[in-house]
């Protein structure tokens, strides 16, 4: 199989089994970091499903990504017990030091920015979680410290 | 009983756990660190790595054993490690950083070894900093059935799971009782769906087993915990996946199911990870698969993931879902037990509600009905957070007060302020003020005061908290996650989100007050699934409790 295309590789372990759309989308994305359109078409192809039946997926799902975003993919959690921990704040402090809005990322794409819907570490609320690392009991003053080090982080993989 | 052979021993339930049990019993200290979402993102990884690394320096390995274990409840006093020395008091520590794990096995652990039998440790004083007393009532106070393991049970480990008695229920059912006892006996222990609306689970396994498959019959497992707030699902599958996958398989038993499907949030890598290794791990044991344990059952257990859509909680959404669509739902009926999955006949059973099973099949119905109250028997997990000063997973018989739960459980509203009111049900729920503070949670007391059970988030509110803006938040959550499919929920929400922000923009008039519970009403009446029928809740809740707070903004204009 050493030739074919992830997006081949992909619908080649799921074509024959049942219930298995959203769970090829789930590998795409884990392996290309979103689903890029020309994998989408091409995976519609060999699994022999309409394109329009994998958009209308994509898009009713929160969880793919339609375009590739930045390194490092900070979610704030927007769940209750964060809410009233006044994650609202980090949220903003996020915005104003990367100088975008929730859902964007910046232009050296180092960064995206999202909201999520309760990661379920209440117990350590407020809480962001970044490229799956997770931060309890987050306050604006953190902010910085967290884009430091992952921008430190980069700088040493390059 | 003939002598086994090799083979049937390898296999034999009890062989396994007895092997298990004196391989266990070997260690004089077992240290369980937890190992679960929470204490994970508190720096866990580093303090089990550097522990494992003393241990071999001290060359402990005989007699110390470290379990990274599920959830401990605590998790708001993370990382948690709990030390259990033969002959010696248990100690429980808090929020541990590598250093001090180190200290512990130094200054603790070895010392507490050398002793004599009858002679207790003293620990040094800056250790004593970061033990938590085990007779707080956070502890004292809890009840624990499914929750029970968690905590004292590696589990990736299929064989600790034996050694504690796991698979035994399994046993019992497939070896000594037909579907129909089972059923029965789920019947009379009371136990009522853990995911939100109560349902009798023995009576719904009874609907499910009725149905005559003409091929395929199908167990689901809910575990697309979509509360914000709640992570009670999420801690049961990570700290003891067995429980849950046992469960299903007595339910498959009961119902005549051929295959079983875990549906769990995408969001939940760890709890995914547990479950495909106790799947694996099952097949392994051949406890999974044709003809288990040597009788006619066979069974099979796949997983989907969810994808990021609360609306995928309720049950023919879900169904959509794992099929590869997008979630919407449709009307009932008829009901996923008559036309589910495929078309084909499905029972959906929520985790903490699998969880419970293998419980009331050992222990029988009675004992489990002895606890909680006349219509809600057993125990409740909650997930109890928010502006309290112990914020974590507990468990309690139902019927416990809010006020046992909040002030002595969770000791209280933190930082000097008062308490204002809990939200029970999520989005689907309601604030219950403090003037029912001696309400016993149940699944009928709830509901009179306009709340739910729902699957046990329980937040807790301080004086500072603006009521109209709580209930714009949840609003929020609901008008974006609704599936847009029927108008009622689509438009309706919108509509009320729109006069909420005029309210709290102190722009509304009295005759929004009047509108907004207008279109809420008719939400409720109308609207096609859970989700839109239940969304209006925490807007109609904080207008029956809190109606000062919306005319105070109204007033201002």
């Amino acid at each position: 199989m050493g030739d074919a295309s992830v997006a081949a590789q992909i619908a080649a372990k799921w074509r024959k089994k049942r219930g298995s759309l959203i769970m090829a989308l789930h590998e795409l994305q884990d392996v290309k970091g979103y689903v890029p359109w020309d994998d989408a078409m091409e995976l519609a192809q060999e699994m022999k499903v309409p394109l329009a039946r994998i958009y209308e997926v994509l898009t009713f799902y929160n969880f793919f990504k339609l375009e590739a975003p930045g390194k490092a993919v900070i979610s704030v959690c927007t769940g209750t017990a964060c809410y009233l921990k006044g994650n609202d704040k980090t949220l903003e402090e996020f915005k104003k030091q990367l100088g975008i809005n929730e859902g964007e990322s910046t232009p050296d794409h180092m960064f995206h920015l999202q909201c999520v819907r309760c990661v379920g570490c209440c117990g350590l609320a407020p809480v962001c979680v970044v490229n799956g690392k997770t931060y309890g009991r987050v306050t604006t003053g953190d902010v910085s410290n967290i884009l430091a080090e992952w921008r430190k982080k980069f700088e040493e993989e390059e | 009983m003939a002598d086994m052979s090799e083979i049937e021993k390898r296999f034999d339930i009890h062989e396994i756990a007895k092997n298990k049990k004196q391989d266990l019993d070997r260690y004089q200290c077992n240290i369980y660190c937890c190992h679960s979402t929470g204490c994970k993102s508190s720096g866990s990884d580093e303090i089990l790595e550097l522990m494992h690394k003393t241990i071999e320096e001290y060359n402990l390995q005989d007699k110390v054993r470290i379990v990274a274990t599920g959830c401990m409840g605590l998790c708001a006093q993370g990382p948690l490690i709990r030390v259990e020395i033969k002959g010696q008091k248990d100690v429980l520590y808090k929020r541990i950083d590598p250093a001090t794990s180190r200290s512990i096995i130094i200054e603790h652990i070895v010392p507490a070894l050398k002793l004599e039998a009858g002679q207790q440790i003293t620990l040094p004083d800056y250790l004593q900093k970061y033990v938590l007393s085990l007779d707080l009532p956070f502890f004292k106070k809890q009840e624990k059935v499914v929750l029970k393991m968690a905590g004292h049970l590696d589990p990736e480990d299929i064989q600790e799971y034996m050694a504690n008695g796991g698979y035994l229920a399994l046993e019992k059912v497939l070896k000594t009782m037909t579907p129909q006892q089972v059923i029965e006996e789920i019947k009379k222990s009371g136990l009522r769906g853990r995911g939100g609306a109560g349902f009798s689970t023995g009576m719904k396994w009874e609907f499910a087993s009725k149905v005559k498959a003409v091929d395929d019959k199908f167990i689901i497992c809910n575990g697309d915990e979509g509360d914000p707030g709640a992570y009670m699902d999420r801690s049961i599958l990570e700290s003891n996946p067995h429980s849950v996958i046992e469960g299903m398989m007595i339910a498959a038993y009961a119902i005549g199911a051929t295959e079983g499907w875990f549906y769990i949030r995408a969001e939940y890598p760890l709890a995914v990870e547990r479950i495909e290794k106790a799947i694996k791990a099952c097949k392994k044991s051949r406890l999974l698969g044709n003809n288990i344990m040597g009788t006619d059952f066979s069974f099979n257990i796949d997983i989907r993931l969810g994808a990021g859509a609360f609306v995928c909680g309720e049950e023919t959404a879900l169904i959509h879902s794992i099929e590869g669509n997008r979630g919407t739902p449709r009307p009932r009926p008829p009901y996923p037990t008559d036309k589910g999955l495929w078309g084909k006949p499905s029972c959906i059973n929520n985790v903490e509600t699998l969880a419970n099973i293998t419980s009331i099949i050992l222990k029988g119905a009675d004992w489990f009905s002895s606890f909680g109250t006349a219509t809600s028997k057993g125990t409740k997990v909650f997930a109890l957070t928010g502006q309290v000063e112990h914020s974590g997973l507990i468990e309690v018989p139902m019927g416990t007060t809010i006020n046992e739960i909040v002030n002595e459980i969770g000791g209280g509203v933190p930082n000097g302020k008062k308490l204002k009111a809990v939200q029970t049900g999520g989005p689907s729920g309601g604030v219950i003020p403090t003037e029912y503070i001696n309400l016993p949670l149940c699944y009928d007391e709830l509901k009179k005061v306009g709340s739910i059970m729902g699957s046990g988030g329980m937040i807790v509110i301080d004086d500072s908290s603006d009521m109209v803006d709580l209930a714009k938040f949840y609003l929020d959550f609901t008008v974006d996650e609704s599936c847009g499919k029927c108008a009622p929920c689509r438009i309706g929400g919108k509509q009320m989100l729109m006069l909420l922000e005029k309210i709290s923009k102190g722009r509304g008039t009295k005759e929004d007050i009047d509108l907004l519970r207008q279109i809420a009403t008719a939400m409720q009446k109308a609207s096609l699934c859970g989700l839109g029928q239940t969304a209006p809740n925490p807007v109609l809740s904080t207008l029956r409790f809190f109606s000062n707070e919306y005319e105070a903004k109204v007033a201002k204009k």
